[in-house]
């Protein structure tokens, strides 16, 4: 053999060893076929469409993060001003990024332009139009964007806390889409998402608020009509679930009106546990325990209300007003009919953390593990199928270089499932169509080859130079077909979503190995044959 | 073995046929895509809400029809599925949902309307205290086993419930297709002793339906993956004719993209005229077809390239009747065998890839005739235009060609 000849074979080897080492894998080379498949099942991943699980996209509603920094500088602003006595006629928001004040008074209105300057840097002022002396303060974008992004990786890192809690196999929670608000959520094996589902959309915002009126309303109007039509300043009203009295039953809503600002915040929990139902036997409880620095605040703010009532309100809903009977220290419990999962739930969700803003899903996909193993089934099925006659027929009608092109065939599946392994792709349905366009290009280069060997040696070559012929006039045309279809895979890759994208990984990467095996290896076979055989010899083909 | 040898055929002369074959084609999918009032998109595109069940025995379609109207949803539609592949008396059906209102109720609204009705029209057997086999999870069927211990292992148990929990769920999904009607059937999956078979046949029921997928899509979602496919196709065709104007000459970048078109143009026809639905796998299909139909119309230039270097004297079209004759049998071999490929693929690959493998069938056979039928004509006309117009000789004419593609 010559050196050359030699070197390439080399190289071949190279290639395969490093494959069928991405597959099978050592130190502990597999001795049975079983092992063989084990290896093989962990180091291909498989799309949930293939393996079964649930497929979720959520939107952020990022807005609503926004929305309360408005609100929040809204009240911020109006009690500096009232701090700093400037007068002025009204301050509200006009929309998640827009404040409005209106007739601030003119000599104090250095004083006004001054705070803003100062006090809210975020922030830009300019004359509101068609008011005389109104300004319109304005968030700034980079600090919009900021709170964006924020908001995300808050909303990300929580729902992680969550779903790791819950203790499912191989979560993936990620970024996607094209707009910048929506999580892509993915749990393997589960084949009912409802669970998950209603842990994710937990709000999970815990306050602890002291009630204004120790009465529970009927109604809004009833609530604000016992103050006269004004609520209290401070003050807010709250809806909540009603407690059943003696002899009436519980009636579905009533509202509550309480202090705006909390005494502790989810953030201020250190745990929270599940335990039995002291008072409803049956019922389980969520028992939670305050930080030291809460604790120093809660304490005695418990003391100096005994008799009356504490609202536990989580977002944004009372669950339970009770009267404090004494002073507490760190603890305390939430009640209101949980069973042992809901109530679990909710301690993990308190546990975790609040979400920064709402979620609202957008898809839902859920494959039975069943489907799952019918589609692999069927797939491999009918791929090896169509594969087995494809082979069959380029034996019978190429000969002994059919089986070149066989052995290229399987050399470029066995390198297009290696580097998936390798790179830690993901195989999917439309994955598999993309290795089936793969194999018929495959078989497509082949058939070029030699097609083309047959027609020179028809002109009367000699087998050496019609091979070498063959090769080189069919390359420009492998290469043009191969670039054609890698451009446009590239161009799916990057403006397609999840299953476009599937098929364009697997066809990048298997159109690659085809380059390499219909035109390199196949070539060094040839080669390696002409140069064995008898100068006079006919080619098989 | 050889099949076509010194093949003469005069393809282009035969090219008004082609085109009118085509122009009926394309008409019959316009029509039906006409009054079937536009094309069928699947839940991916439309939003919505898609349950596949499957029972144990023939498919109740009239019975869901019935609970499904019962609970106030007309809309919904019912549809079983034949498959060949389907083992023994098993049936699988879809319900479909149309979402409704603008999806600012919760998204799973209809998923679990559907779910609620299956439950009343086919009994819930989690009621009677006894959770349904067929559709719990190995988690929660490794909790129940360890609970009650079967095989008498105590502490010593370990982890070996879980690994028996495992077993069965995969002997009830991947060998009885994700539906047990018999506890017996589960005899032989190692560890699972007669004890253990007693235990789960005191403490399961066997529920005679089994959730199979469950597919919801929000609105606003659907409409973006939508345009986001179409995008992404029509960036691949920009791309695809760029490279091949680069590589040839810009005219046959054009003809091979309007080849390519006109190849999903089709394939869209015959989806519905056979009822089939669009959804993101069969976009996958499309975009194997252009891929596909791409490479056979880039074999083909590339043989008029090169004999064009070959037969200067020749005419033009004589040139690409020769160029499709000597690939001919190429042609054939390579679409014949993947034709192969995706028939196969058509008849054993199952339910979730008939959609893709019926597109594929079309796709195959439309996008090898398009290559000589469509795309080589409009090579040759453009050609016998320009001819015309600059007035050379047919030789001269050709020798510019060349000097271009040398470029």
């Amino acid at each position: 053999m010559n050196p050359q000849l030699k070197w390439k074979f080399i190289f071949i080897l190279i290639v395969i060893l490093l494959c069928i080492f991405g597959l099978v894998g050592l130190p502990e080379f597999p001795t049975s076929f079983a092992a063989v498949k084990q290896n093989l099942a962990e180091r291909i991943k498989l799309g949930l469409d293939l393996k079964g699980g649930s497929h979720l996209v959520l939107q952020v509603q990022v807005d609503e993060a926004i929305g309360q920094r408005c609100d929040q500088a809204v009240d911020e602003l109006s009690k500096q001003l009232h701090q700093k006595n400037i007068l002025f006629g009204e301050i509200r928001r006009v929309d998640d990024t827009h404040i409005l004040v209106r007739n601030v008074d003119p000599a104090t209105s250095a004083n006004f332009r001054d705070l803003v300057t100062t006090q809210f840097p975020d922030w830009t002022m300019a004359p509101a139009a068609g008011e005389t002396n109104g300004y319109l303060l304005t968030m700034k974008p980079s600090v919009v964007a900021d709170l964006r992004k924020n908001t995300m990786d808050q909303a990300l890192e929580t729902i992680t806390r969550r779903i790791n809690a819950l203790g499912l196999t191989e979560p993936t929670i990620a970024f996607t889409g094209r707009g910048d608000n929506e999580i892509l959520v993915q749990l393997p094996g589960e084949g009912d998402p409802t669970r998950a589902k209603s842990v994710i959309q937990a709000g999970g915002q815990l306050e602890l608020k002291r009630v204004a009126d120790d009465q529970p309303y009927p109604s809004e109007i009833a609530a604000l009509g016992a103050h006269g039509g004004v609520l209290p300043p401070g003050a807010e009203i709250v809806p909540g679930k009603g407690e059943s009295t003696a002899g009436s039953p519980a009636p579905a809503q009533v509202f509550y009106i309480l202090d705006r600002a909390p005494i502790v915040t989810g953030q201020d929990l250190r745990s929270a546990t599940t335990s039995p139902s002291t008072n409803y036997p049956g019922q389980y409880q969520v028992d939670f325990k305050l930080s030291t620095s809460a604790a120093a605040r809660f304490g005695p703010f418990t003391e100096t209300n005994i008799g009356r009532r504490m609202a536990i309100v989580l977002d944004h809903r009372v669950y339970t007003a009770p009267v404090i009977n004494g002073k507490i220290e760190d603890s305390g419990m939430i009640e209101g009919s949980f069973t042992q999962e809901s109530a679990q739930d909710l301690a993990l969700v308190l546990r975790a953390g609040a979400l920064p803003a709402s979620i609202k899903y957008l898809e839902e996909r859920t494959v039975g593990p069943s489907l799952g193993a019918d589609s692999i089934r069927e797939g491999v099925r009918a791929s090896l199928a169509s594969l087995v006659v494809v082979m069959i027929f380029l034996v019978i009608y190429y000969r002994l270089s059919g089986v070149n092109a066989v052995v290229a065939l399987i050399l470029n599946l066995i390198i297009l499932v290696a580097f998936m392994a390798y790179a830690g792709a993901v195989l999917t349905l439309p994955g598999i169509a993309g290795v089936i366009l793969t194999i018929g290009m495959g078989v497509d280069s082949n058939v070029l080859v030699f097609e083309r060997i047959r027609e020179e040696l028809r002109s009367g070559k000699a087998p050496a130079s019609a091979v070498s012929l063959g090769f080189d006039r069919a390359f420009l045309t492998i290469i043009d077909t191969h670039v054609t279809t890698i451009v446009s895979a590239v161009f799916l890759f990057l403006f397609g979503t999840g299953p476009v994208r599937g098929f364009a990984v697997t066809l990048v990467i298997g159109l690659l190995a085809n380059v390499f095996t219909s035109i390199y290896v196949s070539r060094a076979i040839f080669d390696y044959h002409l140069s064995h055989m008898e100068r006079q010899a006919e080619l098989s083909i | 073995m050889e099949l076509f040898r010194n093949v003469n055929v005069d393809w282009m002369g035969k090219a008004k046929y082609f085109v009118g074959l085509s122009l009926i084609l394309l008409a019959l999918g316009g029509i039906s895509i006409f009054r079937n009032g536009g094309l069928r998109y699947g839940i991916d595109f439309r939003g919505g809400t898609l349950v596949y069940v499957r029972f144990s025995g023939p498919p109740p379609i009239d019975k869901i029809r019935d609970g499904l109207k019962a609970a106030g949803l007309p809309n919904s539609t019912i549809q079983g599925i034949s498959d060949i592949s389907n083992r023994g008396p098993q049936s699988d059906v879809v319900i479909g949902l149309e979402q409704q209102g603008q999806g600012d109720e919760s998204l799973d609204a209809g998923k679990q309307a559907i779910l609620d009705v299956l439950h009343k029209t086919f009994g819930t057997p989690d009621a009677a205290g006894k959770p349904d086999f067929n559709s719990i999870t190995p988690s929660a069927l490794a909790a129940l086993l360890t609970q009650k211990d079967p095989l008498n292992l105590g502490a010593a148990a370990g982890d070996r419930y879980n690994q028996l929990a495992i077993k069965l769920a995969a002997a009830r999904d991947a060998d009885h297709g994700g539906i047990v009607t018999s506890f017996d059937q589960l005899k032989n999956v190692e560890g699972a002793t007669p004890a253990a078979i007693t235990t789960l046949a005191n403490n399961f029921s066997l529920g005679n339906f089994t959730i199979r997928n469950v597919e919801v899509v929000g609105p606003k979602v659907g409409a973006q993956l939508r345009r986001q496919a179409i995008l992404a196709t029509l960036y691949a065709l920009a791309g695809m004719l760029v490279y091949i104007a680069f590589r040839f000459e810009w005219v046959y970048g054009a003809a091979a993209v309007i080849a390519v078109f006109h190849d999903v143009l089709i394939t869209l026809g015959f989806f519905s005229l056979f009822h089939y639905e669009i959804s993101l796998t069969v976009i996958a299909a499309l975009l194997t077809l252009v891929g596909y139909s791409m490479n056979d119309t880039i074999v083909i230039f590339d043989r008029v390239r090169e004999n064009l270097r070959l037969m200067r004297r020749e005419p033009f079209p004589e040139i690409v009747n020769r160029s499709i004759n000597q690939t001919l049998s190429r042609t054939i071999l390579t679409s014949g065998l993947t034709f192969l490929t995706v028939l196969v693929l058509f008849l054993m690959g199952g339910e979730v890839l008939r959609a893709f493998s019926f597109a594929m069938v079309v796709g195959v056979v439309v996008g090898t005739y398009s290559s000589f039928g469509i795309a080589a004509p409009i090579v040759v006309v453009w050609h016998k235009y320009r001819g015309q117009g600059a007035a050379i000789s047919a030789g001269s004419a050709a020798e510019k060609r060349v000097a271009a593609v040398r470029r």
